[in-house]
């Protein structure tokens, strides 16, 4: 494999976290700051941590909104949003009024606080999965980071590749077609999250 | 659902230099911090924290850099306080490859900071730091109190009351510290840990006093912290974190190992 996973640089994610992880583990990748540049991209990783609207707002202002576009529904790159990432590829969010790119049948909506449940999910946890992967297999000792107020509902049972439970049920995984979201972070979940990050890099395939 | 508890690790930081005192003074040297972070990261630890105690700001960006060698090998959460006062601050650790920021003295003088912190970041990634300290004498109901400048300044705040102020203003998580117990490895102030974890609806992680093991099942146990923090007994290699856990784990807790 010798081009590049293009990394989107809209000012709302850690890229040097996943800039670092593909490193140690011998992907290619690049930071891409230039929209156009996705377009010859290999597959991408959409990255982001912080609110919904605050999230649309950068990708229109940056320019990546409409080139995103392209590139998923017609160049049907392969992509992976992460956290907001994931959430930003949903048609809405109770977090935000800005309407999403709704390349999932999806809504995203917030946890409710109780005396046992702390919000945000911020922790260690397992997922369950909802369906054949060659991404991970979701035993009980794998666990990946969560930090989140926020899950996804994705209406279409197809679309759920995992989900974890805290209080209620949530989707940790989606994919549909080649447009994949993970509301952990495989950056931060050490070695289950290597592993997962080049299952995608050199096995997933839509 | 996995319920497993966090431990973290915490390394005070000094002009670049892991350093542990007792109830902030009496600072004795640990090591690289770089170094000291692969060795936790090794042994399982959940996240890692720094505290930056810098005292000249000519020093300042020797955490910075610290952090982006831990961020370049280290694969699991990263905090980052001490000395965070602007929205500069915050996205300079950030770029450097921190995933959350603990903002203290600034959130006590300037609470709007926390807001505007958590408009402009997300709640996910800002940590109010609260150093509290017991002012109630013994025959009265407990009482603790904001302190500031390493508790050396009080500021007539309740502690439980700013913990719930700071939860309001967006804060992800508190770190809560005992001025008391800081050094002290007498174990945590679980009173005070466990009126702030009921206080407030986002997680609290205990720290300042552990001495040994058993006071991080006692941090989860009796103060119902959602993460303990410790430093000293990982520094100087009494325990490792791998221990920690397993100890936990003997005790009922779920731990990820």
């Amino acid at each position: 494999m010798s081009k590049p996973i293009a990394i989107v640089d809209y000012g709302m994610g850690n890229v040097g976290s996943i800039y670092n992880m593909l490193r140690k583990i011998g992907i290619k990748a690049k930071v891409v700051s230039e929209p156009e540049q996705l377009l010859q991209a290999y597959k991408i990783i959409f990255p982001g941590v912080g609110a919904f609207d605050a999230g649309v707002k950068q990708c229109r202002s940056s320019g990546f909104w409409d080139v995103l576009q392209e590139a998923v529904l017609e160049q049907q790159i392969p992509i992976l949003g992460i956290c907001l990432g994931m959430q930003l590829m949903a048609e809405s969010s109770e977090e935000g009024r800005l309407p999403g790119f709704a390349w999932v049948d999806a809504e995203v909506v917030k946890f409710i606080a109780t005396d046992d449940l702390k919000v945000p999910h911020m922790r260690w946890n397992t997922a369950t999965l909802e369906q054949e992967t060659p991404l991970f297999s979701c035993t009980e000792e794998e666990k990946y980071y969560f930090i989140h107020s926020y899950y996804v509902h994705c209406r279409q049972a197809s679309d759920i590749l995992a989900t974890t439970r805290y209080g209620n049920q949530f989707v940790a995984a989606f994919q549909h077609e080649n447009i994949l979201g993970v509301q952990f972070h495989p950056e931060k979940s050490h070695r289950h999250g290597m592993a997962f990050l080049k299952q995608f890099a050199e096995v997933f395939s839509p | 659902m996995s319920l497993a508890k966090r431990i973290i690790p915490c390394l005070d930081v000094r002009d670049g230099r892991v350093v542990k005192g007792v109830q902030f003074v009496d600072i004795r040297d640990a090591g690289d911090p770089v170094e000291v972070a692969r060795r936790y990261d090794r042994e399982g630890a959940d996240e890692i924290t720094f505290l930056d105690i810098t005292a000249s700001s000519d020093n300042r960006d020797t955490i910075v850099h610290v952090v982006e060698q831990v961020a370049g090998e280290v694969f699991i959460p990263l905090t980052v306080g001490g000395g965070i006062r602007c929205t500069d601050d915050i996205r300079r650790m950030l770029n450097a490859g921190a995933d959350k920021v603990g903002i203290n003295t600034a959130a006590v003088f300037n609470p709007e900071f926390v807001k505007e912190a958590a408009d402009k970041f997300g709640s996910q990634c800002i940590v109010v730091a609260i150093d509290a300290k017991c002012v109630s004498a013994e025959s009265e109901p407990k009482k603790w109190e904001i302190f500031t400048h390493g508790g050396r300044k009080g500021t007539g705040l309740d502690a439980i009351e700013w913990a719930q102020k700071m939860t309001d203003y967006g804060a992800g998580e508190i770190l809560l510290t005992s001025m008391d117990q800081d050094g002290t490895k007498v174990g945590f102030d679980l009173e005070l840990t466990a009126a702030v974890s009921h206080a407030v609806s986002i997680p609290v992680i205990a720290s300042g006093g552990v001495g040994n093991l058993d006071h991080l099942v006692e941090g989860i146990t009796k103060g119902h912290a959602d993460a303990v923090l410790a430093a000293s007994i990982f520094h100087f290699a009494e325990y490792s974190v791998e221990e920690a856990k397993l100890h936990m784990q003997k005790h009922g807790i779920e731990v990820r190992l």
